[in-house]
């Protein structure tokens, strides 16, 4: 297992619900855990996974996502069990929009 | 040690107990009175006929003799393995087993269950564990699988398994590890009719207090988050 | 896409939270200990491995047809929904408060291969708390209902469990057995059992097995709407009734004429032959409706 912690800037998330969680921790899958952070404008994500050597994999990954979405605010914690790069992104869509309310 | 050496330990005031099919039941005499004797022996891997022997005679000593204590004897390797008996629903039999054993409990009846020889498993949870309180014999085995198979089933190096076995009662094979971990009360350096007696007094305080072994693994050092989280999820406000 | 296959939602494929959000009264979910409030599984992480937030188990209040219920759903996608030591002091926790508060029933999501080895005597000893605390909630008045139909089924000790419960429904894909067929090949060998054989596994150990045979109450579609309906058929009108020497006499009966009866049977084929149907090659390819009609004409 391997731990990495990251942080990013990104824009200010609009609207705030209750802490949400997308995912399971089952083989090629993660759980990711959105909850309020203590910066407005950054997003901190520690991650939880049994792939070891896929650092930089990770910060492109969610290097992205936070360029890409108003996820400031929030802390990101996730679990992984080898999930590839395509199911973290949508993992982190989804439960972005859960946490702002907008689940299903 | 063999059966009737156990018996004549525990029982030096007399006993008449019978074996077939590796199922234990009879009677003993105790300073406290007659008591129930009952379990396995021999390894036994538990199938629908041990289960449905053990039960009909927790049945018939409810019916029989109200308030007799229950003594139970385990040696058990686990659950019989073959397509037969999974066809007839074996987890079904080991249930009602464990049903009746509860029913015993709730119509006052104190039980003990002393670990002999070996505890593994389906066997163990059927009828030793429902039992108010468990024992263990110093040399028995208590375990839900060795740790060679519990590599070959985890993936975990077995070396490492081993390093860690040697602090953590979580899942070190062994009755002193359930003792940590308050599954067994305590073990026994020998079988004995003082501790026996002991025992007996034990479980009948302990038939009305409910299960304590959440907080008997915490006192101990061995279980140290299930008390605290069966204790929050009782008294918990409603999320969100 | 086939339209009856589009508004299907399997209860097989579904995560536990997703069979909760289609088997609860919408909006009643309230999960007590949610993922933001727990800890993953230290025990896990000493083995190196992630552990999930809610340990593999959701436990809940809710409604259902606007009934208060307690609720608690495994997760069989994380470590095969075995039980650790946290996930069961969770189902612990529920089933004792339930003795408290004495909701209309407790539902029993079982998703399980039985006990989490990685953390094996806190699982062996949560199952034997857990199969306590199912008998005093029952003690106490208070159905618990077991559903089976996920892909880990109710195996080890948690198919021991599911016996205690007040009753069980099943789905076909739901297996409900003791050993699992692949711990079974691989001590007795493959003539014993063969893990592979998917029709006769589920002929052992499968859904329709365990109805005919009457160790299931209700059979349903593997559909979480199905699943739901079953539930409140069941409440409705139930009485848990108390512990009684006359229903353990009757059910001791009961296992010991089916034991004397069937013992050396090996395929659920020759048991139905004997429950009295006729053409019992045909049950496999039978659709749930079907199936119970089939055993609701049955002799009894």
């Amino acid at each position: 297992m391997e731990t990495l912690d990251f942080r990013f800037a990104s824009k200010p998330v609009s609207r705030v619900a209750d802490p949400a969680l997308c995912g399971v921790v089952g083989s090629g899958n993660l759980e990711i855990l959105i909850k309020t952070g203590s910066e407005p404008a950054a997003c901190r994500v520690s991650i939880k996974t049994s792939a070891r050597g896929f650092g930089d994999t990770w910060q492109a990954v969610l290097g992205s996502f936070a360029a890409g979405h108003a996820a400031g605010g929030t802390e990101i914690a996730i679990n992984d069990m080898g999930a590839t790069p395509a199911v973290v992104t949508l993992r982190l869509a989804q439960a972005l929009a859960e946490y702002q309310g907008g689940a299903q | 040690m063999s059966l009737n050496d156990i018996l004549d330990a525990l029982f030096p005031a007399g006993h008449t107990v019978a074996v077939a099919n590796q199922v234990i039941t009879g009677e003993a005499t105790t300073a406290q009175g007659t008591v129930a004797v009952l379990g396995t022996t021999d390894a036994a891997a538990i199938d629908h006929a041990m289960a449905l022997a053990l039960s009909g005679f927790v049945l018939d000593t409810v019916e029989r003799h109200p308030g007799r204590p229950l003594v139970f004897l385990v040696d058990t390797s686990g659950q019989a393995l073959s397509r037969s008996q999974e066809l007839l629903c074996l987890n079904g039999s080991l249930a009602h087993l464990a049903s009746c054993v509860d029913f015993a409990r709730r119509q006052g009846h104190p039980s003990l269950s002393l670990v002999t020889a070996n505890a593994v498993s389906g066997g163990f949870l059927s009828f030793g564990l429902m039992a108010d309180q468990a024992y263990a014999l110093a040399d028995a085995q208590v375990r839900v699988m060795d740790l060679r198979a519990m590599s070959r089933v985890t993936k975990i190096a077995h070396e490492r398994l081993v390093e860690l076995a040697g602090t953590s009662p979580i899942f070190a094979p062994g009755a002193g590890s359930y003792v940590r971990m308050g599954g067994i009360a305590a073990i026994w350096p020998v079988p004995s009719a003082d501790l026996l007696d002991d025992a007996l007094s034990a479980a009948r305080k302990a038939v009305s207090a409910g299960d304590q072994r959440q907080g008997t693994g915490l006192s101990r050092g061995g279980r140290l988050l299930a008390s605290d989280i069966a204790t929050t999820v009782q008294n918990a406000t409603a999320g969100a | 896409m086939i339209p009856s296959l589009a508004s299907r939602h399997s209860w097989f494929e579904a995560t536990a939270r997703a069979r909760l959000a289609g088997l609860l009264d919408p909006g009643s979910f309230a999960e007590i200990l949610p993922p933001a409030e727990s800890q993953p599984s230290p025990h896990l992480a000493m083995l190196d491995l992630p552990g999930a937030f809610d340990d593999g188990v959701v436990v809940c209040y809710g409604q259902l047809e606007k009934k208060p219920i307690f609720a608690i759903a495994q997760e069989g996608q994380f470590m095969g929904g075995a039980v650790g030591e946290i996930h069961g002091a969770k189902i612990v926790g529920l089933l004792r408060r339930a003795v408290q508060e004495k909701p209309a029933a407790v539902l029993f999501l079982i998703d399980s291969g039985g006990v989490r080895l990685h953390e094996a005597n806190a699982g062996l000893i949560a199952i034997s708390e857990i199969m306590r605390a199912v008998l005093d909630a029952r003690a106490a008045g208070v159905p618990v209902i077991a559903l089976v139909g996920g892909s880990c089924g109710a195996f080890g000790g948690m198919g021991i469990v599911a016996k205690l419960c007040s009753a069980i429904i099943i789905s076909e894909e739901g297996r409900l057995a003791l050993s699992g067929p692949e711990v079974i090949e691989t001590v007795a060998g493959v003539e014993e059992f063969d893990a592979k054989d998917r029709a006769l596994v589920w002929r052992v150990t499968g859904g329709k097995h365990r109805y005919l045979m009457g160790d299931c109450a209700e059979l349903v579609e593997d559909d979480i709407p199905a699943f739901r309906t079953g539930v409140a058929k069941l409440l409705a009108g139930w009485q848990e009734a108390a512990p009684g020497l006359a229903q353990l006499r009757a059910s001791q009966q009961v296992l010991e004429n089916r034991l004397a009866a069937y013992a050396t049977y090996r395929d659920g084929l020759q048991v139905w032959a004997a429950l009295g149907i006729a053409r019992p090659d045909s049950v496999p390819l039978l659709d749930r409706d079907s199936l119970v009609a089939l055993k609701e004409g049955l002799p009894t």
